[in-house]
């Protein structure tokens, strides 16, 4: 009953979605505040109710109900709790489910928190985003609904991929959807804007926070997804510009590129017309995202979620969305005024020449992804494009941004001057390029490229530590002076440190641990040790140790540096007689901010007959970074979220004068 | 990443597992060719594999071309040899780094080309900027011709023609 429940109550949010389009684009026209009131409260009950049908999916997989057929595809009577739970966003129509309450989740709190809008532009943005949330919940309603139920239920479920039963990834599909969704909002705000004909600063400071949120929830959902394949996959690589990696990694980027061209538009007036383009592309690449993923028209098929027909219906909806709306901006475009006047040394500038190097990445990704599509219908030949194009273009883009980032800042706006930032600069370049040199001088096997990636690390943190320095005045006020202009620094001022030098984490661990780790491997009887590097890892022995769903065997190994016990391993190999897979658990030591990493492999025979086991060691330095480089990115950007300047509501204010 | 690509990649890995390239069992007696080879697994597409290198995969495929790879190089061929016979008997496919051909030349220019246009549409909007920083408007120009004409005696219609491109 409880899962009929959940369908009608899906049904009700199609419904009330429909209603939500309607309400407030009939509440826009008549200008009636009662039906766009009304509109408002179609979005908060869309979400609540859809709320109550997601509960209700999620009842079905705790409670393992396989005559509904998503379950029984999806999940196992023995499986843990926690990934009974996760398997209700595991499939296709459980995550487009998910997809929903997002879109809807959104709507909501532009409904019941968007009170600095002007009437007019939330009525139209509240029409668009259920617009949106229209034709997505009929989509999942008719061609991918989680609640069909089977005329003959199977006694045990299918079980969710072994691999997918994981801590990390229970919780990163959530927040990669809140990502990719909130995008939505940005996008509403600005086929809204662009219907009213009103672009201007207080336009670009309404859709900042959406933005910021957006973009933070994805850095944290692509990172635990990263993080993921770090120590599930056994082989310690965290990045395979992988088509679906790529297609979360592109709103991304134009997120970024949106966030920094919004705050021109915002300061200064200038750009409009770019920041509403980027703010259509960012949920253009969202849905370009769903459609990839989904539709299999680039991976091999994929009996989990892969499905052409839907996939087709997919990039029907993409492509009318993206269509229309920007056909509506390339009306409008031509009425938008340019705005502020500044000159080639200024922060518009800056964060101008950051908006091209993003755009030109994004492209680089979009490019490197589809290629092998495009080749294939030009030429019929069939090419791959992998990691050793995107080191070859993606990463200098990159590195020449990353040489920009500090000088942003520390520009003044409209005209600024370089020397003034440049002497700031100096600690940044001096520690930099003595942090490259060293490494290319004490650090073996010598590398160029990886030293001068250290070096531009060292720029970005202490570039980014610098502007903060300077906005406190530190050292050349009193200290009591900067310690009370510390406290009084703007979140948002805060939020663009943090960001920056979380790249900055970011690129030092990257570099460092692409190129300077170690690895070893060898078969080993209980007793017999590996050398890696400084490290002796012992094996001491390998046991059989079962779990709720799986058969697992585990090896104890002991590591000793300079002969002294640093950590006891205990990797693992699983085996999950529901599906018939085998897994590896590696066992991580965290050493400092690097990993000793520890992968039992297969049983072999043997001289005279005895087992021996296949181990593989991989130190990673500095491998922690790259996760914590992420962390601390979209911290910047929650922390920038709660910046006052943001929730006020200048626009509101303005519209009161007037 | 969405779930339905995890799954991909889970599958992915439970079918292959491991970086298999590393196999005390595979390796080349001489360090410094075994050193060459596994630099060029990683330019190497396994073919079955999804968007792997044979470096990561314990495909079947994969080993058999990585011993044919470390054959290759022991045999004392250098990269580009391999590369060309790699090619020569599987397609463009097998490599992971396009080839620099006229058929591929839009994707290798094009972020050159992405940043080129940026770049000249920046130089474009500072000129713009700089002319109509440096151009008055007639009600400008009239305020400023009184300013200075009423210091200088001089007819104001004569320097603030709006018609003038240096007024």
């Amino acid at each position: 009953m409880i899962v009929e429940f959940g369908a009608f109550a899906m049904i009700l949010a199609l419904v009330l979605s429909v209603a939500q389009v309607g309400l407030s684009a009939v509440g826009r026209l008549r200008r009636s505040a009662l039906l766009a009131g009304a509109g408002e409260g179609a979005a908060l009950a869309g979400f609540g109710v859809l709320t109550l049908s997601f509960a209700a999916l999620i009842y079905a997989f705790v409670i393992s109900d396989f005559s509904v057929a998503n379950v029984a595809a999806n999940s196992h009577s023995e499986k843990p709790a926690l990934y009974r739970v996760s398997a209700a966003w595991g499939s296709h129509e459980g995550s487009m489910l998910l997809w929903n309450i997002a879109l809807t989740g959104f709507g909501a709190v532009l409904a019941w928190r968007g009170r600095a809008l002007p009437r007019d532009l939330k009525a139209s943005a509240l029409a668009v985003q259920g617009l949106i949330g229209t034709v997505f919940l009929a989509y999942t309603a008719l061609a991918s609904n989680p609640f069909v139920r089977l005329a003959d239920p199977p006694v045990e479920g299918r079980s969710l991929n072994p691999l997918l039963q994981d801590p990390a990834l229970a919780v990163h599909p959530p927040f990669l959807y809140a990502g990719y969704v909130g995008m939505s909002v940005v996008f509403s705000l600005a086929v809204a804007a662009l219907i009213e004909g009103r672009i201007d600063a207080a336009w670009a400071r309404w859709v900042r926070p959406w933005a910021l949120a957006a973009w933070s929830f994805l850095t944290v959902g692509i990172a635990l997804g990263s993080y993921w394949a770090y120590y599930e996959l056994g082989w310690g690589g965290w990045w395979f510009w992988d088509p679906v990696e790529n297609a979360s990694f592109m709103p991304w980027l134009v997120g970024a590129a949106l966030l920094h061209s919004a705050v021109v538009t915002e300061k200064r007036g200038a750009l409009p017309g770019w920041t509403v383009f980027l703010a259509i592309a960012a949920f253009s690449f969202s849905m370009l995202g769903a459609f990839l993923v989904r539709s299999g028209v680039l991976t091999s098929v994929h009996a989990f979620a892969v499905d052409p027909t839907r996939g087709v219906l997919l990039l029907a909806i993409l492509l009318v969305f993206s269509g229309s709306a920007f056909a509506l901006f390339a009306w409008r475009a031509p009425s938008l005024t340019p705005g502020g006047v500044f000159a080639p040394i200024s922060r518009e500038s800056a964060l101008v020449t950051n908006n091209i190097l993003l755009s030109a990445a994004t492209l680089t990704v979009l490019l490197g992804t589809l290629f092998p599509l495009i080749r294939e219908a030009v030429t019929g030949e069939a090419i791959s494009v992998g990691p050793p194009y995107f080191n070859l273009t993606f990463t200098p883009l990159m590195a020449l941004l990353c040489v920009v980032v500090p000088f942003g800042p520390l520009l003044a706006w409209k005209r600024g001057d370089l020397s003034p930032a440049v002497r700031a600069l100096l600690p940044a370049l001096v520690l930099g390029v003595a942090t490259g040199l060293a490494a290319l001088w004490l650090l073996t096997p010598r590398k160029a490229f990886a030293s001068l990636g250290l070096a531009l690390a060292v720029w970005l943190i202490v570039g980014a530590l610098t502007e903060a320095a300077q906005r406190i005045r530190l050292f050349k006020a009193p200290l009591a002076e900067s310690f009370r202009r510390l406290r009084g620094l703007p979140r948002g001022a805060w939020g663009a440190t943090l960001a920056h030098a979380g790249l900055g984490i970011f690129v030092l661990g990257a570099c460092f641990e692409t190129a300077w780790k170690m690895e070893a491997a060898q078969t080993l009887a209980p007793g017999q040790s590996l050398r890696l590097g400084a490290w002796e890892l012992v094996l001491k022995d390998v046991r059989r140790l079962d779990g709720p769903n799986y058969e697992a065997v585990t090896a104890r190994i002991t590591a000793l540096r300079d002969g002294r016990e640093v950590c006891a391993l205990s990797p693992s190999r699983r085996f999950y007689p529901a599906g018939g897979q085998t897994t590896s658990e590696v066992a991580i030591c965290s050493v400092d901010v690097s990993h000793l990493y520890v992968v039992l492999g297969e049983r072999r025979e043997g001289p005279g007959g005895k087992p021996v086991w296949l181990v593989r060691g991989y130190w990673n330095p500095l491998a922690v970074l790259i996760f914590a480089g992420p962390a601390v990115m979209a911290l910047g950007g929650l922390i920038s979220l709660t910046d006052r300047r943001l929730r006020l509501a200048p626009g509101r204010r303005r519209e009161a004068q007037t | 990443m969405r779930r339905a690509g995890l799954a991909l990649l889970a599958a992915l890995a439970s079918a292959l597992c491991l970086a298999a390239a590393a196999d005390p069992a595979e390796r080349l007696p001489d360090p410094a060719q075994e050193a060459r080879a596994r630099i060029l697994f990683k330019e190497v597409r396994c073919m079955v594999c999804q968007n792997e290198s044979i470096e990561d995969s314990e495909a079947e495929l994969a080993v058999d071309l990585r011993r044919m790879v470390r054959e290759r190089v022991a045999a004392g061929d250098d990269d580009a040899a391999v590369r060309r016979w790699l090619v020569e008997r599987y397609g463009e496919f097998v490599m992971l780094r396009p080839s620099l051909s006229a058929a591929n030349l839009v994707l290798w220019l094009a972020p050159l080309a992405a940043v080129l246009a940026g770049g000249l549409a920046l130089a474009e909007r500072l000129r713009q900027g700089r002319e109509a920083a440096a151009t008055l408007t007639p009600e400008e120009a009239e305020r400023l011709a009184s300013l200075v004409g009423g210091r200088n005696g001089h007819d104001p219609a004569l320097k603030s023609s709006p018609d003038d491109p240096i007024a």
